[in-house]
């Protein structure tokens, strides 16, 4: 007895570390990404810190444009630094060229690559306070250079070699010499992983700001004793307000903004993720506890019985989950502070290109608060409603009976199905529109549905179960697992639904994903006509340029039927929407490579002072032919007259001016993409070769057949789907302890039974394959049921996604394959514990066992 | 050689065919140094076959403890258990299982069926569980000797005790073992339904020719056995041939006596 009594209390201790292990997961998860944000912002604000600590203040001409999300820069005439020289309080006043977009090339003529998309151009000063000379001297002459110690360690320069830099402002190649090698204080080669060539000012000027006698920036030093905040507003009186004038502090804050948006906005996908961690996680939760109260049953009867209150035993429970809670959340804290670290420290290196800073281990009070506020809360919460259900219990039942009866699963599914209804109505209307609160809708009717089904599992458990388990019949441990796990339909259907919940939320985003990338590459298969196309990956806000005199030799070549080169500008501006413009060097070519048709007035040609748009862009901004357009571009604005509308179209989605009018008004009217369809017969992979080494000046932009273009059009999306997949494996990690754990228990609970089995022959791998199945049975049934409640979910958006050009519906057949296989491993491998706990019964001890 | 019996017919070597189950010199000690427990001490026991014995003693007399052995669910410290021709000492577990399969049959006093199958599935699990087929006719004559015919769609948990365990007897007839163990068989049950259970273990020996082992505390269903063995302090001590309840008793009072010290002594063995 004393021996029955310790086992149980040991087994229970399995189950509450079991149980304790959800609420560590769904924890680490969430103070994780707050960790993780936390640590990336800090780093960010420290980055920048270091940048902007030695500049008192920095003056810039206010920018002309902002457009699609980026403020077009506009450079300063020198005149400005003798002006701020002469404002009362100002020592010194520097002028500064730095400008994104000066593009090195490798000694193999590639583009040198570098992740953070950040590559400057920029005067040398002497005597800057953040970088120096580490060895060499300074430019003197045009074709001299100093590059950052990055630059140089990455592209293997060295003082002495030739360098090849393409130019923003020509989007030209120029070759330089290397005469020196600049670095930072405490040795860093850079930053944030940014790479730098530095320019006499003259070269500087002309080549990143296209003229000279200008500057991007102007930075001030404030003379000693002299208040920065006067001079600040002295400076801004004088220029007027076309100058923006900013101490170091606001442009350390200002450039850590955006960043700080991003990963804002990557907490709360994190935390979305976390939420879903922390739902299964109840799950299981509750699961434990509903079988260790119900095997308690006995033990809080005779508490009862000796007069402790209904109130006291649902004390003892709650306080048992308060603890289990407690040192699960503090666990699951530190380790998401770990792991949260480790994830922004991957992610700096990332960011930065491995040569980011990252901030040192902080905790951020957001975490703490969450991790306990959520550990503990749902943890008692999920405790609460077994301990609320065995305290209705009267006592003398539940003496008399240790086995739980089988209640009527009526309330339940009744419940079930009005939370789905809910659900699904929510999904409907929020899918349907409704404006600011569509997300909040989708959310909310996607987490009521998953409530939903959930509830109504135990309802379908018996018929899907006993039709699943037909599967492992044909043998007689095959026959007992499957009859286990339709014994107790609830416990089981709260397993399989922790399963669903993760299975079916990767199942409707794989749908999304699948129909969204059919529908790209069936677009650009129906209106891409071109053969091979020539395009690059666009890194920063300069768009890869193709070498005008290689495009030339491709159009000349035989086997090119015809060729249309288009440069576009996203810095641009219609009225006061956001726009892309695009001009095409041969607008008839276009037409016919990107299966461009008329839809209203003429599109055959484009003549200056005139523009094409395309059907959608014309109905999202109500225009009609012969509107009066004015675009405003990053050389000026102007007025277009708007001769044709053409149909819709998914490459051209846009307007379309005349390229004499782009080389005015374009920061650069360089070529970015080329369409190439070929003669009849011409083979189309040597093409391709001759394209690719006619291309070798070209080292911004690939060619690519038109079936490598769809494939690097989707990629995106297979990262997209890649990454949901690993962040819901929490969600499905937890749901498999859900299995183990309840497999632990109701082979605690069976133990004299299947002291009995193994008394009348039973095998202890038959023992093994009986928990086996029984565990497969759980998974697949979870998986199942995920399929078809993600595939629900995952079609209803991709239908309502209809109207916004989603046209293709993809079921992700591959995957749900694949899902269903892991469902029988999942099965087995959660089977294996308990498999051999059950097989290594004593079979005496079982016989006796209470 | 503490408690070796004093002469009988079984004291010689018997011919193999005759003896169902033997422990030669079985010696089982639990835990060592200190905390050592002797629960059997040198025992030698024949089952013959086609027999019903009852094996019986105070409690920590070791009684259930043989059984265990004798069944092949508990290894011995010392000596030598055969059921039927075959040794079980030195057996893995895999061969003890696959014997214990097609040798042996249990009755629990717990009954021990499996919710979830019904009494016919309980009953014929054991050879569900062997892969042998089943034999229709001898089915038949078990479930009618049982009056478990209307009973065969039941779960247990729709049947009284006393079907219950009938059906539970029907489960360890129903493969012919060679033993058929029964452990209190009705320790668990009022005492109409525990004579019924009496009644049908002596006809199954007299009617098939089954050899059975019941451990058990109660003279009155030791009376119903040909011959009753009494264990006290892990040595058998004495026996009994076609016992009465009353002459039962009467060994059992002189034994309680003999063996009281020693009652705190073997409590693992129960």
């Amino acid at each position: 007895m004393i021996r029955a009594t310790f086992k149980s209390l040991l087994a229970r201790k399995l189950r509450l570390v079991l149980s304790g292990i959800a609420v560590v997961l769904a924890v680490t998860f969430i103070s994780g990404s707050f960790v993780l944000t936390d640590t990336l912002s800090r780093t960010f604000d420290s980055l920048f810190a270091n940048i902007y600590q030695y500049t008192d203040l920095e003056v810039s001409a206010k920018p002309a444009l902002e457009a699609n999300g980026f403020p077009v820069p506009k450079a300063s005439p020198a005149s400005v630094v003798e002006d701020i020289k002469r404002v009362p309080g100002v020592d010194t006043a520097k002028g500064y060229v730095t400008a994104n977009g000066a593009r090195v090339l490798n000694k193999k003529g590639k583009i040198l690559p570098n992740q953070t998309g950040t590559m400057l151009g920029a005067n040398w000063q002497d005597n800057d306070p953040v970088i120096s000379l580490r060895e060499g001297a300074a430019p003197k002459s045009d074709d001299e250079v100093v590059l950052n110690a990055l630059v140089a360690k990455d592209g293997g320069f060295a003082i002495g070699d030739q360098v090849q830099v393409i130019t923003p402002a020509d989007q030209q190649t120029h070759s330089f010499r290397v005469v020196g090698i600049a670095g930072y204080s405490g040795g860093r080669d850079s930053l944030g992983g940014e790479f730098i060539v530095f320019f006499t000012e003259p070269v500087a000027q002309t080549l990143m700001l296209g003229e000279t006698g200008v500057y991007s920036n102007i930075s001030v030093d404030v003379e000693d004793g002299a208040s920065i905040a006067t001079v600040q507003n002295d400076i801004r009186t004088a220029l007027g307000p076309d100058y923006q004038v900013e101490t170091g502090q606001e442009l350390a804050d200002k450039s850590a903004a955006p960043l700080k948006t991003i990963f804002k906005f990557f907490n709360r996908i994190l935390l979305g993720f976390g939420a879903v961690a922390l739902l299964v996680g109840v799950f299981l939760i509750l699961n434990t506890f509903s079988i260790i109260v119900a095997q308690r049953t006995r033990e809080l009867a005779l508490m009862r019985a000796m007069g402790a209150s209904r109130r006291q035993m649902i004390g003892s429970v709650l306080l048992e989950a308060f603890v289990v809670g407690l040192i699960g959340s503090a666990l699951g804290l530190a380790a998401g502070v770990g792991l949260g670290w480790l994830g922004a420290w991957a992610l700096g290196s990332l960011l930065g290109g491995g040569r980011l800073e990252v901030a040192g281990i902080g905790v951020p009070l957001a975490s703490v608060v969450s991790a306990f506020g959520i550990g503990i809360s749902v943890t008692m919460l999920a405790a609460l409603i077994p301990a609320l259900r065995a305290a209705r219990v009267p006592p003398v039942a539940a003496m008399r009976e240790s086995a739980t009866p089988d209640r009527p699963l009526t309330r339940i599914t009744i419940a079930g199905a009005v939370v789905t209804a809910i659900g699904v109505g929510l999904l409907a209307w929020g899918l349907t529109g409704a404006g600011d609160a569509t997300l909040t809708l989708i959310l909310a009717g996607v987490l009521a549905g998953l409530v939903g089904v959930a509830l109504l599992t135990p309802f379908v458990c018996r018929p899907v179960v006993s039709l699943l388990g037909r599967i492992f019949s044909w043998s007689v441990p095959g026959k007992l697992g499957r009859r286990n796990s339709s014994r107790n339909p609830r416990r089981t259907a709260i397993t399989a639904a922790a399963v669903m919940i993760g299975i079916a939320l990767i199942t409707g985003i794989s749908t999304i994903v699948a129909s969204v990338s059919l529908t790209v590459s069936n677009t650009i298969q129906q209106q891409l006509q071109a053969d091979l196309i020539i395009a690059g990956q666009q890194t920063s806000e300069i768009p890869p340029v193709i070498d005008e005199d290689a495009l030339a030799e491709i159009k000349a070549m035989p086997e090119v039927a015809n060729a249309a080169s288009v440069t576009y500008e996203f810095f641009a501006k219609a009225g006061d929407r956001d726009a892309i413009v695009f001009a095409y060097d041969d607008w008839a070519a276009a037409q016919k490579a990107l299966e461009i048709r008329p839809d209203q007035g003429d599109i055959g040609a484009i003549d200056p002072g005139e523009v094409v748009v395309d059907h959608d862009t014309a109905t999202d901004s109500k225009l009609s032919v012969g509107d009066r357009v004015t675009l405003t571009l990053p050389k000026g604005e102007r007025t277009f007259t708007l001769v044709g509308i053409t149909a819709k179209t998914q490459v051209n989605t846009g307007y379309v001016i005349s390229l004499s009018d782009a080389k005015d008004l374009f920061r650069s009217a360089a070529p970015n993409q080329a369409y190439l369809k070929l003669v009849p017969g011409a083979s189309v992979t040597q093409v391709k070769q001759k394209v690719d080494d006619a291309l070798a000046d070209s080292p911004e932009v690939t060619v690519q057949t038109r079936d490598e273009f769809i494939s690097s059009q989707t990629f995106f999306l297979d990262f997209l789907l890649n990454a949901v997949q690993v962040l819901l494996l929490v969600a499905i990690a937890i749901s498999v302890l859900g299995i183990i754990n309840t497999l632990v228990l109701s082979v605690l609970e069976r133990t004299r039974e299947l002291g009995m089995l193994r008394a009348i022959g039973l095998r202890r791998s038959q023992t093994m394959r009986m928990i086996t199945v029984e565990s497969v049975v759980i998974s697949l049934f979870g998986t199942i049921l995920g399929l078809v409640v993600g595939l629900g979910l995952g079609l209803a958006v991709v239908d309502a996604l209809r109207d916004q050009g989603i046209t293709d519906t993809a079921l992700p057949w591959g995957l749900m394959g694949l899902y269903l296989f892991a469902a029988v491993i999942i099965g087995v491998g959660a089977a294996i514990i308990p498999a051999i706990r059950a097989a290594r019964l004593n079979v005496l001890n079982a016989i006796a066992y209470e | 050689m503490t408690g070796t019996i004093a002469a009988t017919e079984s004291d010689r070597p018997a011919q193999p065919v005759d003896i169902a189950a033997r422990a030669m010199d079985v010696w089982k000690v639990y835990g060592s140094g200190e905390a050592q427990v002797v629960a059997l001490r040198g025992v030698n026991v024949d089952l013959v076959r086609g027999r019903y014995t009852a094996i019986m003693g105070p409690s920590g007399s070791g009684k259930s403890t043989l059984m265990h052995c004798l069944a092949g669910l508990d290894s011995v410290t010392r000596g030598e258990v055969f059921i039927g021709t075959t040794r079980l000492t030195g057996m893995g577990d895999r061969q003890l299982t696959d014997l214990r399969r097609t040798k042996v049959g249990f009755i629990f006093q717990q009954f021990n069926l499996l919710p979830t199958l019904s009494a016919e599935e309980n009953i014929l699990l054991p050879l569900s569980i062997a892969g042998r087929k089943v034999d229709r006719e001898w089915f038949d004559t078990v479930i009618d000797t049982l009056s478990l015919r209307d009973r065969l769609r039941h779960r247990p948990s729709q049947l009284s005790g006393g079907q219950q365990q009938r059906v539970a007897c029907a489960r360890a007839l129903v493969s012919r073992p060679d033993v058929i163990f029964a452990d209190e068989p009705t320790g668990n049950l009022d005492s109409r339904s525990g004579a019924e259970i009496l009644g049908f273990l002596r006809n199954s020996v007299r009617d098939f020719g089954q050899t059975i082992v019941m451990v058990t505390h109660d003279p009155n269903a030791a009376s119903y056995a040909d011959r009753v063995i009494f264990l006290a302090d892990g040595a058998v001590v004495d026996e009994l041939q076609n016992p009465t309840a009353e002459g039962v008793l009467d060994r059992l009072k002189s034994l309680d006596v003999a063996a009281g010290p020693d009652l705190t002594k073997s409590e693992a063995s129960e």
